[in-house]
């Protein structure tokens, strides 16, 4: 029935457009082509001159209306040290591009408008003009020149990995279908290695070697805890399909890659609670929390991890909490994790160093890395 | 202008092909016109470059219906994910799950996915890629440089049913149990190689395969048609200096298609080695489904680096149709030369060989060297250049013109306006830096659908509304049209436009629902708002379809040759125009294509030789 009633409708709506278009065609035979052409042109200029204004004007309202979303203004200001030059190079192009969308949107549709046709007027007959070729090559040139060498700037800067005598905390971050699963290297600050045939659900999720000490210590927990104003060096890495980390606050965003660890490294400069501050001034995050009605949406705030390269129909819900706390928070934090070897390995079935008591410790390797490598090796 | 033509009476333009005309004794053979006797050979295997264009155009205009619809649905869950689409469920069946208890049918994550993946497979390659260049070259080409049809009308014919071949295959996979394809338009693999990982990377991921190396055969086929007619069939004085812009324009297009289709090929038959012959090119140490698969070595990014390699050139495959198409349309209406014909040469060669060699700039946070990145900004930002050059010059053909407005000038100046909106972020995006926030987020979203997505269509509305009566010999209703262009480009903006808000709230891309995260949960009303102006947007179109299928038999006849009055040489062929284009000698040519405005004529056609001491530069 209501499809009936669908159909039916669209047969009407197509009826009275086609109608309408007779309409238009039967004046054109009684008012002649032309003088209709003509009519078409003052009417379709003008339109295009309110078109511009209304889409003008919509531009900025919209961008005034959304202003606290911008890059680098308002509450979303970045929560990184790197953040805030990416930030202000948002705004930099902002300007430029801004300046070139405003000149030539008006000319476009400013041009349409007055050179409309009209009755005795000619076309001039202009083919080119060299110098004006070269003026506006030249300029585009120049300003994109600026905006690369700032870009570039800025890339080289927050791209290159830690240096050797760098200070840092490293953690890593694994993506599988459909979350994240995070490790500390705990208390030796060494991540143990992995093999990926290890991996066994429920016991050994991340495939850790069991014969490397250094995974002894290693703890997953289930949220992302760091200490404010220290260098973090985000260990990415994914189990099955790609998957992407991505801080927002933070502007961090890095793809997981199974079979080739990715790294991003990043220094918070904003704890939570200090983030929440912030947002605490601005009348939208005034209002009662969707989360917890007794407080405002400020208050309930909290940074997130999410996923940004399609890994599946679970794609959207690959979310972690992420804390940014004091120094002296993070390390009460830290005190309270235990390892997941003591927690859930020694002893069991699944703990290797049982039998070999006596043999030696395994041989400490440098890298997180290699092992897999070489478990990888004798296949080839 | 609205007087008829006596069809036996010559016009001056007959006159001037008689007299310097050259004779190719083309219709004393009478072998061009017999693969045209019966319905079959004249509606469906047609060998007629005319006819091939109108298929590729109408076939793609079925996949643009399709292809819109899908977007309706995926929009309907992204705007009221809380309201039930149990009304669907007729239609989709178990992709919409009802709660038992209350009634509520909501989308299958997974089949959301799918359809966003086969919404932009189908726009991308059926309809901006085949819809769009294949009508428009099969029709202008022969059309334009003085041609009696293609280089190989049968290699012609093929190409257009390799392409159907190909939606036949895509089609059939909408249809499958396990869903089709749903991996993303990219289909970057892991997601893509095991069908472990999505139920579309099943079955659904081997037609989608499929289906694309048909679709290439049909590119190539294609493509080595345009080239080889354009270089050596153009007609007696056509010089490459003289071609108008829309063939340029298709020319270097299918010079694109060929050099970057082929590595997509190679990347998907390692995709295809991968899931069925187990090597392991793209995949290494994957523990999925509760085993570690044999794989080790792979890289997922080799397949990134070929797919983009075929990518970004595939975006200016879908672009410089349409800005041809555009040059031609404003230069006509406005009654003007195209500003800067060789700047505009220039620029389209500038941005085919640059399209080669930013590839990379879609995979800057795919964990590739970030010192790759350098050269592949540099680069990117170099062919902004070349883009800006072009949208001066159309600017400058309105300026001091008497333009004639109707449907295909104001979707010309409609594209302007969109690519230049589009393009803008494009130079946010291709700076890396700023695309650690903005990759993958609606940010980019809005970027390739204003620039790439609306402007292309816009594009091709432009040529449909101005070659409509060379296809059909009728015209499209004017004031329909109109209301089509105020009605979509405000639509579209209205769509894309607030999508650069949340990718600057850093909302991904790719999410069913936003509200799993505080951060990107801000925005129902923007959702709301962009959902119901798409449905508008939709509506529009089919006002299009309604127009287009009604004037095809009621349309307002064309009864002169050359209603536009415009220089090139498809306006000097008859009315209903027959097989081998021309009736007698095929035309030559004695000027350059945009002789508008010119000593005081209104325009001067490319067929009418020089006047004793005119000036010309071409
Ligand atoms: C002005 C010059 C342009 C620049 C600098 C530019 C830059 C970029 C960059 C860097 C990206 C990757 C963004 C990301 O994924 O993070 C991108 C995406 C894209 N661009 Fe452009 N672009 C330009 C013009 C165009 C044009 C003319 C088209 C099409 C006609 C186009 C179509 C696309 C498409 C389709 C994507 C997204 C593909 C996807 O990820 O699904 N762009 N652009
Ligand atoms: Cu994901
Ligand atoms: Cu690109």
């Amino acid at each position: 029935m209501t499809a009936l009633v669908v159909f039916l409708c669209l047969i009407l709506f197509a009826i009275i457009i086609v109608q309408i278009g007779k309409v238009t065609e039967l004046a054109a035979k009684i008012r002649g082509e032309e003088e209709v052409q003509d009519m078409a042109n003052r009417r379709q200029a003008s339109y295009s001159l309110i078109f511009m204004i209304v889409f003008l004007v919509a531009c900025v309202v919209s961008g005034a209306y959304y202003k606290n979303y911008m890059l680098g203004y308002g509450p979303h200001e970045s929560a990184s040290e790197h953040g805030s030059s990416i930030d202000s190079l948002f705004s930099i192009t902002l300007f430029f591009t801004g300046i070139v969308f405003f000149i030539t949107q008006i000319l476009l549709f400013y041009f349409a408008y007055k050179f409309r046709a009209q009755k005795g007027r000619k076309a001039a007959y202009i083919s080119h003009n060299n110098t004006l070729e070269l003026v506006w090559t030249g300029i585009p040139a120049i300003v994109m020149a600026y905006l690369v060498i700032g870009g570039l700037d800025v890339w080289n800067e927050v791209m290159p990995d830690v240096g050797p005598d760098d200070e840092f905390i490293e953690v890593e971050a694994t993506g599988f279908q459909f979350a994240w699963q995070l490790r500390y290297p705990g208390p030796d600050g060494q991540l143990g290695t992995r093999d990926f045939r290890m991996i066994k659900e429920g016991v050994n999720p991340l495939g850790q070697d069991w014969s490397d000490v250094k995974n002894h210590d290693d703890f997953l927990p289930n949220e992302l805890v760091l200490p404010v104003n220290q260098k973090v060096r985000v260990r990415i890495t994914s189990r099955d399909v790609l998957h992407n980390f991505y801080l927002p606050h933070f502007r961090v965003k890095m793809d997981a890659v199974p079979g080739m660890p990715t790294y991003f490294i990043f220094t918070p400069t904003k704890t939570t609670e200090e983030y929440r501050q912030q947002l605490s001034k601005y009348p939208e995050y005034q209002v009662p929390s969707p989360a917890d009605s007794e407080k405002q949406m400020w208050e309930t705030f909290e940074y997130e991890l999410a996923c940004a390269e399609l890994c599946g129909k679970g794609h959207y819900s690959m979310k972690k909490l992420v804390r940014i706390v004091s120094q002296e928070e993070y390390e009460q934090w830290l005190s309270t994790q235990s390892s997941y070897y003591l927690g859930n390995i020694k002893g069991t079935e699944y703990d290797p160093i049982q039998e070999a008591t006596t043999s030696a410790p395994a041989p400490v390797v440098e890298e997180a890395t290699p092992v897999t490598e070489e478990a990888a090796a004798p296949e080839h | 202008m609205a007087t008829t033509v006596n069809p036996t009476i010559k016009d001056k333009d007959d006159l001037l092909i008689e007299d310097l005309g050259y004779d190719d004794h083309f219709h004393e053979h009478h072998d061009g016109d017999k693969y045209q006797s019966s319905f079959i050979t004249t509606y469906i295997f047609s060998q007629d470059h005319k006819m091939i264009a109108k298929q590729f155009l109408i076939t793609g205009m079925f996949w643009a219906i399709i292809g819109a619809l899908m977007s309706l649905v995926f929009r309907l869950q992204l705007g009221f994910p809380d309201d039930s689409l149990a009304w669907l469920k007729p239609v989709l069946g178990k992709w919409i799950q009802l709660n038992a208890e209350t009634g509520m049918g909501t989308l299958a994550p997974e089949f959301y996915y799918a359809l966003v993946t086969m919404h932009g497979t189908i726009i991308v390659f059926f309809v901006l890629t085949a819809g769009l260049s294949g009508t428009f070259s099969n029709l202008l080409i022969p059309l334009q440089v003085g041609a009696r049809d293609m280089a190989s009308p049968l290699l012609n014919m093929l190409s257009y049913w390799f392409f159907f071949l190909a939606g036949v295959v895509m089609f059939a996979s909408l249809f499958l149990s396990t869903g089709p394809f749903a991996g993303g338009w990219t289909a970057y693999p892991p997601l893509s190689a095991l069908p472990q990982a999505s139920s579309g990377s099943g079955a659904g991921m081997t037609l989608w395969v499929v289906s694309l190396v048909f679709f290439v055969v049909s590119v190539l086929l294609g493509g080595v048609n345009y080239i080889t007619t354009v270089l050596n069939l153009r007609t007696k004085g056509m010089s490459m200096w003289r071609l108008p812009l829309t063939i340029w324009a298709f020319f270097i297009t299918a010079i694109i298609g060929l050099l970057s289709f082929p590595v997509l090929v190679s990347g998907l038959l390692l995709i295809m080695f991968d899931r069925g012959l187990g090597t392991s090119f793209y995949l290494s140490e994957i523990f999925i489904g509760g085993q570690a698969l044999d794989h080790v070595g792979g890289s997922p990014i080799l397949y990134q680096h070929l797919f983009w390699f075929l990518g970004h050139p595939e975006v200016y495959i879908i672009i410089l149709p349409a800005m041809g198409i555009v040059s031609e349309v404003l230069s006509v209406h406005a009654r003007k030369p195209i500003f800067g014909y060789k700047a505009m040469v220039f620029s389209i060669l500038a941005i085919a060989f640059l399209s080669f060699i930013v590839w990379a700039h879609h995979m800057f946070m795919s964990g590739v060297n970030p010192f790759i990145s350098n050269f592949f900004v540099v680069f990117t930002l170099i062919i902004a250049v070349p883009s800006a050059v072009k949208v001066f010059n159309w600017i400058a053909t309105l300026y001091g013109g008497n333009i004639r407005f109707n449907s295909a000038s104001l979707f010309s100046i409609g594209f302007v306006s969109l690519f230049i909106s589009g393009g803008l972020t494009g130079i946010f995006l291709g700076n890396s830096a700023l695309d650690i926030q903005l990759h993958d987020t609606y940010f980019v979203v809005a970027h390739f659908h204003i620039v790439m997505g609306v402007a292309a269509f816009f594009g091709m509305f432009a040529g449909i509304y101005h070659w409509y009566p060379k296809m059909f010999g009728r015209f499209m209703n004017e004031t329909l049209g109109r209301i089509h262009f105020w009605g979509t480009i405000a639509g579209s903006y209205a769509i894309f436009w607030p999508m650069h808000y949340l990718g600057m709230a850093g909302v991904p891309r790719r999410y069913y629902r936003f509200d799993t995260f505080d951060s990107f949960s801000h925005f129902t009303d923007m959702n709301q708002f962009i959902t119901i102006a798409a449905i508008v947007v939709f509506a529009l179109q089919v006002l299009f379809v309604i127009n287009f299928f009604y004037s095809i038999w009621y349309g307002k006849k064309m009864t002169v040759k050359n209603p536009w009055q415009a220089t090139t040489l498809e306006w000097t062929t008859p009315i209903n125009v027959g097989h081998g284009n021309w009736e007698g000698n095929i035309p030559t040519v004695q000027r350059w294509a945009y002789d508008y405005g010119k000593d005081g004529h209104d325009f001067i056609s490319q067929i009418e030789p020089l006047k004793e001491g005119e000036q010309t530069a071409h």
